[in-house]
């Protein structure tokens, strides 16, 4: 194998100039963050942030049997998208029911446009190409080269987007998207994110992309906001409960046992992993994710393993200080029988074993 | 990357330092002990500084203590030996003084030195800076 060279955004220069902490993020070069961590995590919370992510992949279906073959490869229903404009959280399945990725699909003019994550482009790139054979006529398009991606996050997302695109974005209800210009510019936004605040993600093309992103961070000094990098992107997912590929999902993993079974629709009919769904789905779940709040301030981190009195009975896989809610959270897999709220664990944190609370998922959820 | 997110760290000219980015502020027999301005800027916001007792035996090299940030945990390693007289409770607190102001309110440590003698091995601020930049 050959070192893979790491990527690059189209706003890598903009980040320089706004003297970010890049590193290399499932082989990207990426902003970790600005100011601080804390400081953009509130602003988010507070007023609204403004992150690149155009390091996600897209992809593109079409073709007479792209329904189809949309339907069969992922864990929700598509025809919940019966109208234009809509969008939809999924996940694709390996045939064990373990997650290839979570993604969204946004419904296209014939076709459907899947946003997957960055660091499984390549994989889900594969497995959908070795699994659409049986779909004559579908044609599959890697575009993820050409789309800059732009997350506008927070509880002023929304009327600066106004300020920007007219009253009518606040109209666009969650999970569907618009088309239109922005500062001129042709592009498409979701009322979607990944942070649990209200807000849009901004779909412009990647030579676009900067002009865009200097536009909207130019304009929205007035509503507060703040550049903010992969450190509070993920800080701000873990306290609003939200999943990531790589920690909360893998390939050993169902959505089901992560928690995700408000997004698998096994009534839709068979799809790629439905056996092994339906089966975890009656028999019950071998692990369960849940969510704790650790006594102290020690955080518990990925990997830490949970105890329940001696005995070891899973390991934590996202950790962090919960900044909004202000003590520190974490999401663990564990057997069945502790999921129960209030029941107690122990997660080792280097030499001690701290008390940790099993709470309700999301930690945060905005008013 | 002396410099990082914009800001000019500071190394005071009259602290030394040590290759684990701890300063040593040397006041006759005793040394007040933290961890330098590019160790702060590096872990970002600090949400929990885990301290030794006073009284206890601090050998150089050797690890006295953890720091947390919200992106990272790291040990804490002695520049010096000698017994701690004190630490600075506020941490507990309000671990934040450390990204604040590491030299002043974010110190961490005073110690009795045991073997004034292992200050020779520290670096003035003008070598800890060229160290932190390469």
């Amino acid at each position: 194998m050959t070192t893979a060279q790491v990527k690059q955004t189209p706003l890598a220069s903009a980040h320089k100039e706004l003297g970010a902490r890049m590193v290399d993020f499932a082989g990207w070069f990426m902003p970790v963050q600005y100011k601080s961590i804390v400081s953009e995590h509130t602003a988010v919370r507070t007023n609204c942030g403004l992150f690149d992510v155009s390091h996600m992949g897209e992809f593109l279906v079409t073709g007479a049997k792209a329904h189809d073959f949309v339907q069969f490869m992922v864990a929700n229903d598509i025809n919940k998208l019966n109208k234009p404009n809509m969008a939809l959280y999924t996940q694709m399945c390996t045939d064990e029911g373990g997650t290839v990725d979570d993604l969204i699909v946004y419904r296209l003019d014939g076709g459907y446009l899947l946003v997957v994550n960055a660091s499984n482009i390549d994989k889900d790139w594969a497995w959908l190409n070795e699994n659409v054979g049986d779909y004559k006529g579908v044609a599959l398009k890697d575009i993820s080269e050409d789309m800059g991606l732009l997350a506008l996050q927070g509880p002023k997302a929304v009327d600066l987007m106004a300020s920007l695109a007219g009253d009518w974005v606040k109209d666009i209800p969650s999970f569907h998207y618009a088309t239109g210009k922005l500062d001129g510019i042709e592009c498409a936004w979701g009322r979607t994110g990944y942070t649990g605040e209200d807000g849009f993600e901004i779909f412009i093309a990647a030579n676009k992309a900067e002009k865009l992103w200097k536009k909207i961070l130019d304009k929205g000094q007035a509503f507060g906001i703040e550049p903010c990098g992969l450190g509070a992107r993920d800080t701000l997912r873990l306290e609003a409960g939200l999943p990531l590929y790589g920690h909360e999902l893998d390939e050993n993993t169902s959505p089901l046992e992560a928690g995700l079974g408000w997004s698998v629709k096994l009534e839709k009919g068979e799809f790629m992993g439905s056996s092994t769904l339906n089966a975890q789905s009656k028999m019950g779940l071998s692990k369960q994710l849940i969510c704790l709040k650790t006594e102290g301030k020690a955080l518990p981190r990925q990997g830490y393993p949970v105890f329940d009195g001696e005995r070891q009975i899973g390991a934590i896989t996202s950790g962090s200080q919960g900044i909004t809610v202000g003590y520190p959270i974490a999401c663990a897999f564990v057997p069945r029988g502790y999921s129960e709220i209030g029941k107690k664990v122990q997660v080792q944190i280097r030499d001690a074993k701290v008390v940790g609370e099993v709470v309700k998922r999301p930690f945060y959820k905005r008013k | 990357m002396g410099d990082t997110a914009g800001k000019t760290l500071l190394y005071p000219a009259e602290l030394k330092y040590v290759k684990t980015h701890e300063f040593i502020r040397v006041d006759g027999a005793e040394a007040t002990i933290g961890i330098t301005a590019f160790a702060a800027d590096q872990l970002g916001d600090v949400t929990y500084v885990e301290l030794p007792k006073v009284g206890a035996k601090l050998k150089k090299e050797a690890k006295f203590g953890v720091i947390e940030s919200v992106k990272s945990v790291s040990d804490l390693y002695s520049p010096v030996s000698g017994e701690v007289t004190a630490i600075n409770d506020r941490l507990s607190s309000e671990p934040e003084l450390v990204n604040l102001d590491c030299y002043n309110e974010g110190w961490m440590l005073k110690v009795k030195l045991s073997e004034p003698k292992e200050l020779d091995g520290s670096m003035s601020a003008d070598d800890y800076k060229k160290f932190v930049v390469e």
